[in-house]
């Protein structure tokens, strides 16, 4: 006997402890860039519940090989050859299939291909430094990538920014989008790092290092890294919410 | 054996960084990878309803523009339908009418602008209609955790006073922070919206 499909309700609310607070004296950037009043609380709408769609049409299957996606033909950027793969699920461990996952990154010099980017690290000709993917029914992505190099930035007189990976996810509904950064096991710039610790609770932090995954190494050609990524659950509608009031 | 969680704990956010743009708006940024940059055309040329276009400033708590800031935008269409199949009636939508769109601000300026039709009124909660709306989600250096907004427009004034998303928010000086201005140029609609992220005039973000 199969089981009918079950009506997804709301989003679970946000843990705001969970993430940064929007005001971080220590990032300071953050200082005048932070919303001094309160969030207003909002119960998830049709506005919220729902969100864009992607297809394999938006992307070509290039677009996860940051190795080959600004390389010249029969060249290939300098750096540690890695694999950055996962799943996306949700807080109720149910994988999120057929989602957006963007990604952009330093190269490994730790320079961005970026007009404000002034670090002397030196641009790879070919590297680009961006990549984005659909996750699979199973809510699996994979990218293959060189690992970024640390870089300096004005914080502090001498902040070094751990090597890490922007990642930007959608979800099912504009309530999910989420982007965050994805760090390397056993760096040791990561607890130096006032942007990591906006995040105040350790265990959060430890959510966003990747770790080496030797089984998913090809050998003699590319490490890999772990990094599964959880967007908001769903409630089942064991009661019904009246989202549409009908 | 204590009762142990089932729930997972979602993903930490963190800011976007200086270098959104590569990452998201490469094209924008002028930088060419990608065949096809994702979120240029939010209604398409297919949809119904009034041609607008949308801009402004995202200003800091000093009031200076903010040069880096990537915006998302999530809309109905001007039948007050979502392109998605969780909302009814979304077999309607038109074709190529994406609902979503990205937009960066100008480097040097800060100003942003982007190109759409004017959403629908829609059915929020409890049987209560929403004034037609854009949802917006805001990232840049310095903003930890996205910010998300709501513009509504100012030439639906008996509509918004009846938005129970509106009204949600207490302090009616604040209200105005939700609104468009709607003004003509060259033949053209324009919507200004400002938005303010901290100071006397800080706009209302939601936790949504």
């Amino acid at each position: 006997m199969t089981k009918a499909p079950q009506k997804q309700g709301e989003f679970y609310q946000r843990d705001r402890r969970w993430h940064p607070p929007a005001y971080a004296t220590d990032y300071k950037t953050s200082v005048a860039r932070s919303p001094k009043l309160a969030l207003i609380s909002l119960e998830n709408t049709a506005s919220e519940i729902t969100g864009p769609r992607f297809g394999h049409s938006d992307i070509t299957p290039i677009d996860n090989d940051l190795l080959s996606n600004y390389a010249q033909p029969d060249q290939s950027p300098i750096g540690e050859r890695i694999i950055v793969h996962g799943r996306v699920l949700d807080e109720n461990a149910r994988p999120v299939p057929n989602t957006l996952v963007e990604i952009w990154q330093a190269n490994a010099s730790g320079r961005y291909r970026h007009k404000k980017d002034a670090y002397l690290g030196a641009i790879d000709p070919n590297f680009g430094g961006c990549g984005r993917t659909m996750t699979d029914e199973n809510g699996y992505y994979y990218f293959r990538t060189v690992k970024p190099g640390a870089y300096p930035w004005r914080n502090w007189v001498n902040d070094w920014r751990p090597a890490h990976i922007h990642v930007s996810i959608f979800g099912s509904g504009f309530a999910q989008r989420l982007i965050t950064q994805l760090y390397f096991e056993g760096d040791p710039l990561i607890k130096t790092c006032p942007i990591v610790a906006t995040i105040p609770d350790p265990a959060a932090i430890d959510q966003l290092i990747a770790r080496l995954d030797m089984n998913a190494t090809i050998p003699l050609d590319t490490i890999a890294y772990k990094f599964d990524i959880v967007l908001r659950g769903r409630r089942s509608t064991l009661f019904e919410n009246r989202l549409e009031g009908n | 054996m204590p009762q142990q969680s089932d729930y997972l704990k979602e993903t930490p956010s963190q800011t976007a960084g200086p270098y959104v743009h590569i990452g998201l708006a490469p094209g924008a940024a002028g930088f060419e990878i990608y065949d096809q940059e994702l979120g240029q055309d939010i209604a398409g040329p297919n949809a119904k309803g009034e041609r607008i276009r949308v801009e402004g400033l995202v200003i800091d708590g000093i009031g200076s523009p903010v040069k880096d800031v990537l915006l998302e935008v999530w809309q109905a269409n001007a039948d007050g339908i979502y392109p998605h199949p969780e909302h009814a009636g979304h077999e309607t939508v038109e074709t190529g009418f994406r609902g979503w769109g990205r937009v960066i601000t100008d480097f040097e300026t800060g100003e942003w602008a982007f190109d759409t039709v004017k959403p629908g009124a829609l059915m929020g909660r409890n049987g209560q209609m929403m004034a037609p709306h854009i949802n917006l989600w805001i990232v840049a250096r310095g903003i930890n955790v996205g910010l998300n907004t709501r513009l509504y427009f100012d030439d639906e004034a008996e509509a918004n006073a009846a938005d129970p998303v509106i009204n949600l928010v207490e302090w009616e000086k604040r209200r105005k922070t939700l609104v468009a201005k709607r003004s003509e140029r060259n033949g053209q609609v324009v919507y200004r919206f400002d938005i303010c992220l901290q100071g006397d005039d800080e706009t209302v973000f939601f936790d949504i």
